[in-house]
This record gives structure tokens, sequence and C-alpha cells, in this order.
């Protein structure tokens, strides 16, 4: 019941924030997105992924409202607009394909009922050492997934970096 | 919200004075009970970034650029990711369970923590440079 009442106010808020005209006003609805988010989680007891959404949802909303709010925002619609849309199309075919093809691959949906689940249950305590079960699943038995999660951050820092330096300071003297 | 690089005004200097400390010292309880409770390096790492990010807000830029340059943070940043390299790929061959955790967990905040607060000094210097630049 709670988790139909946040849904229907994200949905709410969600259409505020695409609607609205104002940009600070659709900032606020955006927010109020995520805060809904974070409510969600903690009503399907995920404190973890809540903790995260949380601090995440605070630093996006300091992050639009300081960085990029007082910038006009161009909007580019002119010419190739065919190549983009067979570029799309095309690469949309692809991922369905290969999605095609993986996913028949898989067994059915929740057929072995928890069947790896059940051992990350049985030896999280034992094997894993930890009491937290998630921390013990994200660290200990899926650490390489971890380093996966923490290079695509890395990834993204350098490319901010490397989009935001300063161009042209050989030629500014 | 002002534009002036000296910062806000005295309260929120005042109030700020008092509270990024504690916020601080959250990120690291955050990042060092994860075993037992909910929480964990990344989100420990996002509350430290929050509490830089708050002294640049109240403060103003040039401040906290003297105690941290942006060259600074980008090296942390890195050194927290060849940690977690090192810590990661050393599963393979030991076999120690808790020590592993908490150094991996202690690299990732470090990671997350320095590369957002870079992120944010980035963005908030390439908008004042470019708009400096339109109107010359």
């Amino acid at each position: 019941m709670e988790l139909h009442l946040i849904l229907i106010f994200m949905i709410c808020a969600s259409i505020m924030a695409v609607e609205i005209k104002d940009l600070i006003s659709s900032v606020i609805a955006l927010s109020a997105v995520g805060l809904g988010l974070c409510l969600a989680f903690l009503v399907l007891k995920a404190p973890n992924l809540a903790i995260t959404q949380l601090v995440v949802e605070i630093l996006l909303v300091i992050v639009l409202i300081r960085a990029t709010i007082k910038k006009d925002l161009p909007l580019v619609r002119d010419g190739r607009w065919l190549f983009n849309t067979v570029s799309t199309l095309l690469f949309i075919g692809i991922f369905l394909t290969f999605g095609y093809f993986a996913l028949k691959e898989l067994p059915n949906f929740g057929q072995p009922t928890m069947l790896v689940s059940r051992e990350y249950l049985a030896n999280s305590l034992t094997q894993g050492g930890l009491a937290n079960i998630v921390t013990a699943i994200t660290l200990n038995f899926r650490r390489f997934d971890a380093l996966a999660e923490a290079s695509v951050l890395f990834t993204a820092v350098i490319a901010v970096l490397a989009i935001t330096r300063k161009t042209g300071k050989a030629h500014d003297k | 919200m002002t534009n002036n690089p000296s910062g806000m005004s005295l309260i929120v200097k005042t109030i700020t004075r008092l509270t990024v400390g504690l916020i601080l010292i959250y990120g690291f309880y955050i990042v060092l009970q994860s075993h037992i409770a909910p929480g964990g390096g990344f989100a420990g790492g996002v509350v430290m970034a929050l509490s830089l990010i708050h002294l640049v807000l109240a403060f103003g830029r040039d401040a906290v650029l003297k105690k941290i340059s942006q060259i600074n943070s980008v090296c942390l940043m890195s050194c927290g990711a060849i940690a977690f390299l090192v810590i990661a790929l050393s599963r393979l061959v030991t076999k120690n369970h808790f020590t592993g955790v908490l150094l991996s967990d202690i690299a990732i905040a470090t990671m997350v923590g320095a590369g957002l607060f870079v992120v944010f000094l980035t963005l908030v210097l390439f908008i004042k440079e470019s708009a400096k630049g339109n109107k010359q």
C-alpha cells in the first residue's frame, strides 16, 4: 500500500518535472522523484541502496543547481537527422538481435527458485566472514563486479576532466 | 545564492564551521561500519565529497583550493583506484576475508570521494571560465 502511494507520488513529480517551465522548479521536482525512490527502497527493505540513493541524489541536485542551471541550454536539432535516425535504428536492431540470442540461453524467470541466493544465504557468515550480507556479497563473493563498477566510475570522472579541460591554452598569449 | 568568490554570509559560514567536521566523520563512520550495518564505500565516499562541497559552497572556491588543489584530488582518486585494483586482484591468491573487505571499502571511498569532488570543482570552474570568456 505504501509502495503504491510512493509510486503515484513519483509519477506526479516526474510529470511536473517534465512539464514545468521554470528550470529550478523542475530540478526540485526531480529531487522529489529521487526522495520517493529512496523511500521505496526503504519500504522494500534495502537500506544499503536507500543510503546510496539519498546521498547521490543530494550530490546530483547540488551539481544541477550550482554548476549547470545558470547556463543557457542550446538545443542542436538541425542537420543530419537522417543519419541520426538510421544509426539509432541500426543500433537498436543490433541490440535486440543479440539480446534475443542471449536471453534464449537463460533459464526461465525464477524457475529454479533461489538457486544462487541459497548459497549466499548459507555461506555469507562462514565463508564471507561478515554480518552484513550485502557487503559480504559485493566485496567478498563478487569483488570483481565491484572492481568493474569502480572502473566505470573512474572512466566517467576522467571523461569529465577531458571534456572540460582548458582548450587553446597555448594560443591565449 | 550569490556568485561572489568570497562565499555566503556570516551565518552560513559559522554554521558550516560547526557542521562540516561532523559530516566528514559521519562519512568515515559509514565506510568503517559497513561490515555490520548498511553502508559501504560508495555511500561513505559520497558523504565525504559532500562535506568538501559544503565548504566550497559556503567559503567560496579559492579558500578550499588552497587546502586541496585539483591536482591533489586527481592524484588521490588515482591512488584509490590503484589500491582497489591491487586489493581486488589479491583475492586470487589470498584467503583473508575481513581485512580485504575493510581495505577495499577504504579504497573505494577514497576514489569515489575524491572523484566526485573533482567533478564538482571542474564543472564550477568550467562554467565560470566559459562565462568569463563569453563576456570578453
